[in-house]
């Protein structure tokens, strides 16, 4: 009986049902699973510092590199099951593997066994990441087919925000039961119950439109997503050149975004050195990287829903040319010009942000809602290659500059992003919608996959081409 | 829509937004040091 009760038929919803009721059963999967990014409080406390358990840097930052691993793999390989069990069983697999990989960490804490938590939180944990990641992505898009940007974007600022209440507690729970392996235990312990709680909510609430709902704002439809539109499948949209240039335009994005947020408080204190007392400028630091991360959180929402109005290649034209723009403008004017400086790095961190949130959006322009979570899961890999091209790029040139100081040091670093950033923007240029002959036909889209957007029989291949090409 | 999934609504809101706002409280704490 488990099995229906997870099934993607128990839960159509019933008429009457409430759309605004689906964010939150999403925001509660990706707040949870966003503590990823606060990972960074727990490797403190574990690492070489006075009153802690010790461990090496290298070995503190496996448990979250492992998971950002199987994050992407997980994604790309689990996107097909997604699709095919839909949203409740998605956002069950998810809580109980993330939260499950705290269980197992406070077991290994207990036993004084690291390589456990490198395995809970890492593999156990990185899967619930990846499933949970793309659980609500095309559920969402459905019900939100006439604002597709917004309703991703506030599923995705949730994965951004996940970090902010994170990293409080976590500071709050090590403060309460100490840096000893008992008292990991028990933040461990304290986190997977309480992660499985707040992660409950998505899949007890999550619902997916009946097949004949429609969207309240037929008129405001976005062109592309609208009525018998793209429907591609995700073994054809890997074969297609636009699936690649995607691939290359959200590669690029996050890798010229991460080059900042990676080295956020070394670039500020070589910006601003002159500027005061040593630290006033290292707590300034601080706050900066804070504010990145609230910059990079408002993004994924403000941005992606622009994206439903100015459209998506324009919005990437943006995130990409713009964003070069803004990195020339701190490496000419940024030195000792702090408000220079802070609007620049927002912003560039806000588009970073949005190149995650509106990704759905452009991929179901293209491909249509038929499979979008299968083929976003495949997109991801660009995430996890970004994860690696960024800090690399941004360190051995840093790392080989030796001793040159002030901004200086960063030059070519940031050229070097701009031309990722550039070559981003052509790609993004490259992108031409998807040739009907690659639909899957009609009678194959059935069910609930199709389930929302059919609002217009009568669209034409040029109404998307329009779409897609602004 | 019935004053049951309005009730709902509002709790399954407050439930990801309360959490939400103490990180963005506790975020905003910090950036002081900026100015």
């Amino acid at each position: 009986m488990a099995g229906g009760f997870f099934d993607r038929s128990a839960i159509v919803a019933p008429p009457g049902w409430s759309r605004w009721l689906v964010p939150p059963a999403a925001l509660a999967v990706h707040l949870g699973i966003g503590q990823a990014y606060a990972w960074s409080n727990i490797k403190t406390a574990l690492g070489t510092g006075p009153g802690n358990l010790g461990y090496s840097g290298t070995a503190t930052a496996l448990p979250f590199q492992l998971a950002i691993v199987m994050l992407g793999l997980s994604a790309a390989f689990g996107g097909t099951q997604v699709e095919k069990r839909g949203p409740r069983w998605a956002m069950f697999v998810s809580t109980v593997f993330f939260s499950g990989g705290f269980l197992i960490s406070a077991l290994g804490m207990a036993f004084s066994q690291y390589w456990l938590v490198v395995v809970g939180y890492g593999f156990f944990g990185g899967i619930g990441l990846g499933i949970g990641y793309i659980s609500p992505v095309s559920t969402l898009m459905k019900w939100f087919a006439d604002r597709p940007g917004m309703a991703t974007g506030i599923a995705i600022m949730g994965f951004g925000g996940g970090a902010l209440i994170a990293a409080p507690i976590e500071t709050a729970l090590i403060a309460t039961f100490g840096k000893s392996y008992g008292g990991f235990s028990m933040t461990f312990l304290v986190m997977g119950i309480g992660y499985a709680v707040f992660m409950s909510l998505g899949w007890l609430l999550v619902r997916v439109p009946a097949d004949d709902w429609q969207p309240p704002n037929p008129l405001q439809a976005s062109p592309g997503s609208t009525g018998h539109g793209p429907a591609v499948s995700v073994s054809t949209a890997m074969r297609l050149p636009q699936f690649w240039f995607l691939w290359i335009v959200l590669c690029f994005n996050v890798t010229a975004g991460i080059g900042l947020l990676e080295r956020a408080n070394p670039i500020y204190q070589d910006f601003f050195a002159t500027t005061g007392p040593t630290t006033q400028i290292a707590a300034a630091a601080g706050a900066f990287v804070s504010i990145l991360s609230l910059a990079n959180m408002l993004g994924r929402f403000v941005w992606s829903s622009a994206s439903d109005v100015i459209g998506r290649k324009n919005i990437y034209r943006m995130y990409l040319g713009v964003g070069a723009l803004l990195y020339l403008v701190i490496l000419t004017l940024g030195e000792g010009n702090k408000v220079i400086f802070l609007i620049a790095s927002l912003l560039i961190l806000s588009f970073y942000g949005a190149g995650f949130a509106t990704v759905p959006a452009y991929l179901k322009d293209l491909f249509g809602t038929y499979q979008v979570g299968a083929i976003h899961g495949r997109l991801l890999t660009a995430w996890s290659a970004a994860g690696v091209l960024g800090p690399l790029v941004v360190n051995a040139i840093v790392d080989a500059q030796g001793d040159e100081q002030g901004p200086s040091k960063y030059s070519v670093s940031f050229m070097i992003m701009i031309g990722l950033l550039a070559v981003g923007f052509v790609a993004n240029e490259l992108i031409r919608p998807v040739d009907p002959k690659h639909y899957v036909p009609d009678a194959e889209r059935g069910g609930v996959e199709g389930a929302g957007v059919g609002t217009s029989s009568t669209e034409s291949s040029s109404q998307r081409n329009e779409e897609v090409s602004r | 829509m019935t004053a049951g999934r309005t009730a709902l609504t509002v709790v399954a809101w407050l439930w990801v937004t309360i959490p939400f706002l103490y990180g963005v409280i506790a975020l905003i704490g910090k950036i002081g040091a900026l100015f």
